[in-house]
């Protein structure tokens, strides 16, 4: 059975919205409380690997794409998912899944401000520790050191 | 008894240079548990890349790292004509896989050197970096410099290689076989090399699949990825070559990889120059269309991943980045405990965390902090080990 | 020229302080000390701690998290001690100028002698420049 077919069976109603850039790209929303068993589904039984996490600040809120590979059939099956509103943004974690999840997550954290539930160890990872509270240098709005008025 | 030592490695170190810093916790002789802080080398350049339109993102994606810098321009070109569905050249192609080759052949054989070095084998490091300097001369006469090569380009390649270069390569790869098989024979024949690396810094199928590792680290335990197969990008599926890879997952097993991989690169550079046909070379985009685009590359240390989304104009809306160390290097975290403080610094190492990584690194014992040692001092200890064993050998 | 000067033009040791620099400068600054360049020949060492150094060879801009680093190795030195800025990172940012983590050139932070541009530069060129510090040690 064709790998693609598998997981939209197997995910069945928790896909939104199915998206085949090429047959090696292919895009789908879930909705954001799912995540943990979506992500559960494609490592555990389907034996996927989490290339990445990309998130990205809309204006309406934030986006997470968690890119994961099929390194059998060389595919990428990115998982898309939307975070309402600026404040407080909040998603669960996938450290209790995977590892691979850890340092990524606290990568989006530090840079755009978005809480992981979960998380057993949320701290800076590439900033200073002594980062401003408050600046997430990844979000469109942040003013950069030279762009500031003195 | 447990006793209580911090050992801070770092902050500077003279072998290796980039942005880790780590956290030892001893217990006697044993590691018992480690922290690892990044972050010394951290630019911003994915918000940099925001600022930037696509042509001048290859040069900066190309600076991120000193050593795979045509892997991550290659990742991004890729990215960018997913996002396009171009049509590249086939000429093209080739010159992008010999150049990629190329450096996968300098990049192991600077780690070889560097593992060497840890270990107490300076002889290997000297000799190692001696023969990565044809590799080196063969970059500037194809691209002009030694290490960043700005040889990709969306849509095809900046320049061709000359015809009249071509001998000269296929000469200096010809070369270098007899040396790899000195590295190999001189590693597998070696009693000392054997009894450090073999059962050192084990990290089993699991943990690799559970912290998503990849490159050599994955091979070495017998995790067979590889994006020039999987995905085949470039021309890699017009060519007949093999994936290495090794059940062990300890160090020992990482080295073979990496030297077993070495002759795999010269084997694809050979049948590239047969294959390359003349040709253009570059597709010659104009425009962008807004959407999303996903390019990876089997860069030295693994997969190199770049996402861009585009909403049309000239510049990324969102240019993501992953190296491939991001994920390695948080094995450590399994790999070095459990082992003696001796064997840390070839452990961190095996991963080849884009070298300069492991140069960081504070030991703290658990209870009072008594002693201070720094980087230096942890090279040490791991090469009076070798020299250890080999006076034992002698008697 | 003061005994202190004189000695420091003899065989300098070198300390190599990466900031947050690509590996490239890195590598080209080991490369000296492998066998096509080996500058060891003229007494040149790359050295283990700070407090034996001679010159600091710097490459890379320097960020937030480096920059009390960077500071501190500096005092730790024992003076007089030059700074040799390697790379296009350390003498003038870059392209990374405008980056977020990035935030003073190096030679608003330390005293500068030698700026050795060029990305990478060539160890021909590193070579050079240590040379060309040790030149206006003998000025002085």
């Amino acid at each position: 059975m064709d790998i693609n077919a598998k997981i939209r069976e197997r995910l069945n109603t928790k896909i939104k919205d199915w998206q085949e850039h090429s047959s090696r790209r292919i895009y789908f929303k879930i909705d954001k409380q799912d995540i943990r068993t979506t992500a559960s589904i494609l490592f555990k039984e389907l034996g996927f690997r989490l290339s990445t996490a990309t998130a990205m600040d809309n204006p309406d809120g934030f986006e997470i794409l968690y890119h994961f590979s099929d390194d059998k059939a060389g595919k990428i099956f990115s998982m898309r998912t939307f975070i309402k509103g600026r404040e407080n943004a909040e998603i669960d974690s996938l450290v209790p899944v995977f590892k691979a999840a850890e340092w990524i997550e606290r990568e989006i954290w530090e840079l755009f401000g978005i809480n992981f539930k979960g998380h057993p160890d949320l701290r800076h990872l590439l900033l200073a520790d002594d980062w401003p509270k408050d600046e997430f240098p990844m979000r469109k709005d942040y003013k950069k050191p030279h762009e500031r008025q003195p | 008894m447990s006793h209580k030592v911090i050992i801070p490695i770092g902050p500077y170190h003279p072998l290796q240079e980039e942005p880790e810093f780590f956290r030892l916790y001893v217990e006697g002789e044993k590691v018992v548990d480690i922290d690892i802080v990044i972050g010394y080398n951290h630019r911003g350049i994915e918000e940099l890349a925001e600022d930037k339109h696509y042509d001048q993102v290859t040069f900066l994606v190309e600076r991120i790292c000193g050593i795979c810098s045509s892997s991550h321009p290659f990742a991004f070109v890729l990215a960018v004509e997913d996002l396009l569905k171009t049509q590249v050249p086939e000429r093209a192609h080739y010159i992008r896989m010999i150049v990629d080759e190329l450096q996968r052949l300098h990049s192991h054989l600077l780690w070889l050197g560097l593992a060497g070095h840890f270990i107490g084998y300076n002889t290997v490091w000297m000799w190692a970096w001696r023969y990565r300097e044809p590799v080196l001369d063969l970059f500037e006469q194809i691209s002009g410099n030694r290490n960043n090569y700005a040889m990709m380009k969306v849509g095809g390649v900046r320049r061709d290689i000359k015809p009249e270069d071509l001998p000269t390569i296929k000469k200096q790869i010809d070369k270098l076989i007899p040396v790899l098989d000195m590295f190999k024979g001189a590693i597998t024949d070696d009693p000392v090399i054997k009894a450090r690396l073999k059962g050192v810094g084990v990290l089993t199928r699991e943990q690799v699949l559970d912290f998503g590792a990849l490159g050599p680290t994955a091979r070495a335990s017998g995790v067979d990825i590889d994006v020039r197969r999987d995905e085949p990008y470039a021309m890699y599926s017009s060519i007949k070559w093999s994936v290495i890879t090794q059940k062990d997952g300890d160090v020992f097993a990482k080295t073979m990889v990496r030297i077993l991989e070495m002759y795999e690169s010269i084997n694809i550079i050979r049948q590239c120059l047969v294959k390359m046909k003349k040709g253009p070379i570059d597709a010659n985009v104009t425009d962008l269309i807004p959407g999303e685009g996903i390019g990876r590359v089997e860069a030295p240390r693994g997969e190199c991943f770049h996402y861009i989304k585009s909403d049309g104009t000239n510049r990324p809306v969102r240019h993501k980045i992953r190296a491939p160390s991001f994920m390695n290097v948080a094995t450590n975290k399994v790999s070095c405990v459990g082992g003696t403080i001796s064997d840390a610094a070839i452990t961190l190492g095996a991963v080849d965390p884009c070298y300069c990584c492991t140069e960081r690194t504070a030991v703290i014992a658990k209870t009072t902090n008594t002693k201070i040692m720094n980087g230096w001092d942890l090279i040490k200890l791991c090469q009076e080990k070798t020299h250890k064993l080999l006076h034992k050998l002698e008697k | 020229m003061s005994i202190k000067i004189k000695a420091l033009s003899k065989s300098p040791w070198v300390f190599h302080v990466s900031a947050a620099s690509c590996n490239n400068c890195d590598i080209e600054i080991l490369d000296c000390f492998t066998p096509r360049f080996d500058v060891e020949r003229f007494g040149v060492q790359l050295i283990g701690s700070v407090r034996h150094a001679d010159a600091l060879v710097v490459t890379g801009v320097i960020n937030k998290k480096t920059i009390p680093l960077v500071k501190k190795v500096y005092e730790q030195a024992s003076k007089p001690c030059l700074v040799i800025a390697v790379g296009t990172c350390s003498c003038s940012q870059h392209m990374f100028r405008f980056g977020y983590n990035v935030i003073e050139p190096l030679d608003k932070i330390l005293p500068v002698s030698v700026y050795i541009p060029g990305c990478p530069p060539k160890p021909e060129a590193i070579i050079l420049g240590i040379v060309k510090a040790l030149g206006t040690l003998k000025k002085k």
